[in-house]
């Protein structure tokens, strides 16, 4: 058999059978209930995108105020301690310092 | 740019989503043609087609207006229905051998007389969409532009995206798979 002529044979009846353009009946109706419907879920996609951006930069704040607040617990520690001590104690030296 | 497109457009970027429907209603013949060469069942030709017209009303900002619209509509057409060969290509036929009698009789036929053997029958129609069914979404959107549509390499290159050279590589390997299915189909039903 003849590959090429029958290639061009199929391919002369693909040409010679146009496909159909009959459009479905309220088919642009249906089309605009979708897109009416898309653009109405778009403002919750748009909202839900916002608050997804919004989410990084309240991570990075909790974090370096979490951060920020451990470092100053930890110096405040130091002092407090100090300040305890110093307050428990006080009276003790200053009666310690009347004795001696 | 028709005048009345034009002011669709313009009226539908202004956030008149009914302008829309005009448009749809002028060019969807076109595209469910375009749509009706590249899927069969029908369920899938209107997915298809909406989903053209989706993506046509979301990125309409995009159209420039420097060429016709239905040129910038069936380009979005012909990708949208390449994406869909892709998405589906699992699905393709494999195989010649449950072909029905109309398409034996033809090719029975054509093995007799090749000159003879008319171009304008329903089996041979059946038989060149069985064998576009087994090529690859590559080679059987470019044998479709190519052969079938005779479109140019340089429309084709535009409608696809492709580059020209790229184009050519492509038709050159879409030529040789249809061929190699044409010899497993002389060879399966003549050997």
């Amino acid at each position: 058999m003849e590959l090429e002529h029958l290639k061009q044979k199929l391919v002369a009846a693909a040409r010679a059978n146009p496909p159909s353009d009959r459009v479905p009946y309220g088919f642009e109706r249906r089309v605009m209930a979708h897109l009416t419907e898309a653009s109405g879920t778009d403002g919750w996609l748009l909202w839900s995108r916002a608050l997804w951006r919004a989410a990084i930069p309240c991570v990075l704040i909790v974090i370096f105020s979490g951060l920020w607040s451990a470092g100053n617990s930890k110096a405040e520690t130091g002092d407090l301690s100090q300040q305890i001590e110093n307050a428990v104690l006080s009276d003790l030296n200053h009666n310690l310092a009347s004795v001696w | 740019m028709d005048q009345p497109d034009q002011e669709f457009i313009a009226a539908v970027l202004k956030g008149d989503a009914a302008s829309f429907e005009p448009l749809i209603t002028k060019y969807s013949p076109r595209v469910f043609a375009t749509a009706r060469r590249y899927a069969r069942k029908e369920s899938e030709i209107e997915d298809i087609v909406q989903e053209i017209w989706m993506k046509a009303f979301n990125k309409l900002a995009s159209f420039r207006g420097d060429a016709p619209f239905e040129h910038w509509l069936m380009r979005l057409a012909v990708r949208t229905c390449y994406d869909f060969l892709r998405g589906h290509q699992r699905n393709r036929e494999t195989t010649f051998t449950e072909l029905s009698e109309p398409e034996t009789d033809w090719l029975e036929r054509f093995a007799a007389d090749p000159v003879r053997a008319p171009d304008d029958e329903a089996a041979a129609r059946q038989l060149i969409e069985r064998l576009m069914a087994q090529l690859t979404p590559a080679a059987r959107l470019v044998i479709q532009l190519l052969e079938i549509e005779e479109k140019s390499v340089k429309e084709i290159a535009a409608l696809t995206g492709w580059s020209i050279p790229l184009v050519k590589v492509r038709a050159f390997r879409a030529r040789a798979e249809m061929k190699k299915h044409l010899a497993r189909l002389a060879r399966d039903k003549y050997l």
